[in-house]
């Protein structure tokens, strides 16, 4: 079972960084501005899934501090670019 | 790659390693999905479905497998991804709220009707000229 654990690891990791790609993808040729937001905003929320399964491979609860952090940056820099794209600036 | 005994996992259950290789897996390959939503569909509005299930189905079976792994490494309940959960939970439909107005905005300002905005007529366009 710890090889099975070792091998879903390794799985995870090619998955989650194949999702990073995908989405880099989608912010260099997203036709409009709401597009690049919406695949910045998933490329957040890959990273925070990379620093968990880091967190796991390694067995440290530093990477669970780094993926809430991720989190918590994630949700207002995506807010603040939605301010942006509604009203053209950001703090009234 | 002999690296598990390194946190104490060595002496974990078996079942929970295995349950928490499952979660790993479906949690992945549901972020991988999601992420080819995101690439492969054709609309702004078709698109921000994809990065839905990456939030909640991927990151909640990320987060219960990094659960069990600690449960099972340090022999007692380690339920401290719960913070990120709630908060994803919370903040998840408040982004894709204000994205998705600020997409309808856009659009209608910018009067792309073609783009899946006005949803079949639900939504009126403003009058051109404005």
């Amino acid at each position: 079972m710890a090889t099975l654990l070792e091998l879903a690891v390794g799985y995870a990791l090619v998955c989650v960084l194949a999702a990073m790609l995908l989405c880099t993808l989608r912010l260099l040729a997203g036709p409009s501005a709401h597009d690049r937001v919406l695949a910045l905003d998933t490329l957040w929320m890959c990273g925070m899934l990379l620093s968990l399964v880091l967190g796991i491979r390694y067995g440290s609860q530093v990477y669970f501090e780094a993926a809430m952090l991720i989190a918590l940056l994630g949700f207002v820099s995506t807010v603040a670019l939605t301010k942006f794209l509604m009203r053209g600036e950001i703090i009234e | 790659m002999n690296w598990l005994g390194m946190h104490g996992l060595d002496q974990a259950p078996p079942w929970a390693l295995g349950v928490a290789a499952l979660l790993l897996v479906i949690g992945a390959s549901i972020v991988l999905i999601g992420a080819l939503g995101l690439l492969r569909l054709h609309t702004f509005y078709q698109r921000i479905h994809g990065p839905a299930i990456t939030i909640t189905l991927g990151t909640g079976s990320i987060l219960l497998a990094s659960m069990v792994v600690f449960t099972a490494a340090q022999s007692r309940p380690v339920v401290h991804e719960l913070i990120i959960a709630v908060f994803l939970l919370m903040t998840a439909p408040v982004v894709s709220m204000l994205l998705m107005r600020a997409a309808v905005y856009r659009d209608l300002r910018a009067r792309r009707l073609d783009a899946g905005v006005t949803a079949g007529g639900v939504y009126p366009a403003p009058p051109a000229g404005e």
